[in-house]
């Protein structure tokens, strides 16, 4: 046998393993792509700890940038968390969601409206707030 | 959808982000708010694409009822009332967290948190803990606006054994929440939503006003509370990102305008403090208060080369800060240096006296915070005080027995003349006398803010 068929044999070896590699991944990519993102996170306990990181890496993100708030702009910035806080109008939206009436769906749309209030108030009355602020001359 | 929405989330919770970060300067801010408004809008398409919602119609028809009374009210609100208002939203944002857990309670299969009568128990508690926390923010946010608006006494409202009372409530909440997390009962349900709504009344009524900034701050930090509460619930790291920034941002506030009070958190939220009582001194001990007019006062201005102008709540009630402006503008022409010297504390929220002045479109340079002016106190001529009086007290540095003691106050008596306008020769608002007015660099000007600076402006004509 000569090296140069050996060469080849080698190479269509590797071919058709790498053909099985990619029936693999692709194989993986569907397993992946149909796992359930709703039932990974509500094994219960399981969020809580993924939250409980979420939420307390997000307070300190807060500490560090409110502190660096310019105490001229506090105002505005309590507008503007009051606007964002109505973050809420989220799960309103998912409570008010279903076609059909419930009492469940009754206080989401409530709670629509009452976050919408929130939300464009305290985003106009910050923009208004802003809007003043002017540098001398 | 399902993989993507917390992808689109987490771009809308750094837009959140970026947003608070810009407020750290004047010129960043409006980038800021753009921020925050793209974030949003991105939480919210997100969420509609979600497959479960589907009644488009009903919820467009409730954004737009709520755009509409919220545009409304934010556009027509006038500066001074600002407080009020900022208290009003978060009334809202109390409430709708209240809607969405107990939405949540009684259809947890939306939600993806178990089916009614089998809720996880991790659920349970945080739905329990955000729906508490909406319904004290609603209530408490009412009654700080009520006290803010003066539907409201402003004073504190007390009685015995309030602390006891208040105390006991919070332990048989905590209570009816274990009794939930075992139960799962409706009743209990609705039992934690109306003791809550109770606490919330009970915490704030017996606040002064003049403790409002660190209310209204508290309130905020609680809104914040609620909504990460309710992101545990509905397993959404936005809330739970958007409510701990909120929630950091009224805890940073707070705890300035306690510092700026040199109170402790614990003393202002057990309340008392505040009692306007009306203690008329013309004199103290041998000495005696000199009152000016507003000649005098113009005439000591104009002939001066350096003014410190500090305002206080009294300005904002007065609606001075026009005029006040104006007579800066006046005094300026003259040759004047004007500058303004704010304290953290003054005004009933986190910045009111900042927000008021840019109103009047006193240039925000021209603004300055305690610690940056006062050093220039002992080289101004004039230092014009209009409607504050306790962030002035020098008793606060010298007298250990008076109840500001150790609050940080601007050095006012330091500038070779204080011109101190004031309704009457009454003390502020903790009932404490001003040894100020008695001082011998001291003109009382007595009148209301604005007429008084009216008349100096016409004097300075």
């Amino acid at each position: 046998m000569d090296p140069q068929s050996n060469i080849a044999g080698q190479a269509s070896d590797l071919s058709r393993m790498a053909e099985q590699l990619s029936q693999q991944a692709q194989k993986f990519a569907l397993d992946v792509s149909s796992f359930d993102y709703n039932t990974a996170v509500t094994q219960d306990g399981s969020f809580l700890v993924t939250g409980l990181t979420v939420f307390m890496l997000a307070c300190f993100v807060g500490y560090y940038v409110v502190w660096k708030v310019t105490p001229a702009l506090h105002s505005p910035l309590m507008g503007i968390t009051n606007a964002i806080s109505s973050v809420i109008i989220v799960g309103a939206l998912i409570a008010a969601g279903p076609q059909d009436f419930s009492f469940s769906s009754v206080l989401g749309f409530l709670a629509v409206i009452l976050a919408s209030i929130n939300i464009f108030g305290g985003f106009i009355v910050t923009r208004r707030m802003l809007s003043m602020f002017r540098k001398r001359g | 959808m399902t993989t993507f929405a917390p992808l689109l989330y987490l771009v809308s919770s750094v837009f959140f982000i970026l947003s608070l970060r810009g407020l750290s300067s004047p010129e960043t801010a409006g980038k800021g708010l753009n921020y925050g408004i793209i974030g949003m809008v991105l939480a919210i398409i997100t969420t509609l694409l979600t497959p479960s919602v589907q009644s488009w119609g009903l919820i467009v028809a409730g954004i737009i009822i709520g755009g509409l009374i919220g545009s409304f009210i934010a556009i027509k609100i006038q500066m001074t009332a600002l407080p009020q208002l900022v208290a009003a939203f978060h009334s809202l944002v109390g409430l709708a967290a209240v809607f969405v857990a107990a939405a949540a309670f009684h259809n947890p299969v939306a939600y993806n948190i178990g089916t009614p009568g089998q809720i996880h128990l991790a659920s349970l508690i945080e739905m329990a803990l955000g729906v508490a926390i909406g319904a004290i923010t609603f209530t408490g946010s009412i009654i700080a606006w009520g006290k803010l608006q003066g539907v409201i006494p402003g004073k504190p409202v007390q009685f015995s054994g309030q602390n006891f009372v208040n105390a006991g409530l919070g332990l048989l909440l905590v209570g009816l929440i274990v009794v939930l997390c075992f139960t799962e009962s409706i009743f209990v349900f609705w039992m934690i939503v109306l003791l809550a709504l109770a606490l919330g009344v009970l915490l704030i009524i017996p606040i002064g006003g003049a403790d409002m900034p660190v209310i209204v701050s508290m309130l905020n930090s609680y809104s914040g509370w609620a909504a990460a509460g309710i992101g545990f619930t509905l397993q959404n790291n936005l809330l739970i990102i958007t409510g701990a920034l909120v929630g950091a941002s009224g805890a940073i506030l707070s705890y300035i305008m306690c510092k700026g009070m040199n109170r402790s958190f614990l003393s202002v939220v057990l309340g008392g403090f505040g009692g306007e009582q009306q203690v008329n001194a013309f004199s103290s001990g041998d000495k005696t208060a000199k009152i000016g007019s507003a000649e005098d006062a113009a005439f000591i201005m104009k002939n001066a080369a350096r003014v410190i102008i500090v305002p206080g709540y009294g300005m904002a009630v007065a609606q001075a800060q026009h005029v006040v402006r104006e007579m800066a503008d006046m005094l300026k022409h003259a040759g004047v240096d004007v500058k303004y010297a704010i304290h953290p504390v003054a005004g009933r929220m986190p910045g009111h006296m900042n927000v008021l002045l840019a109103e009047a479109n006193v240039p925000y340079d021209e603004v300055f915070e305690l610690e940056d002016i006062n050093r220039d106190f002992a080289q101004a001529d004039v230092a014009y005080v209009i409607g504050a009086n306790d962030i002035t007290n020098p008793a606060a540095k010298t007298d250990s027995s008076s109840p500001i003691y150790g609050m940080p106050v601007l050095d006012v008596e330091k500038a070779k003349t204080v011109l101190f306008v004031k309704r009457s020769m009454g003390s502020g608002y903790a009932g404490i006398d001003n040894p100020l007015f008695f001082e011998d660099n001291t003109l009382m000007l007595l009148g209301d803010a604005k007429k008084m600076t009216e008349d100096i402006v016409k004097a300075l004509e």
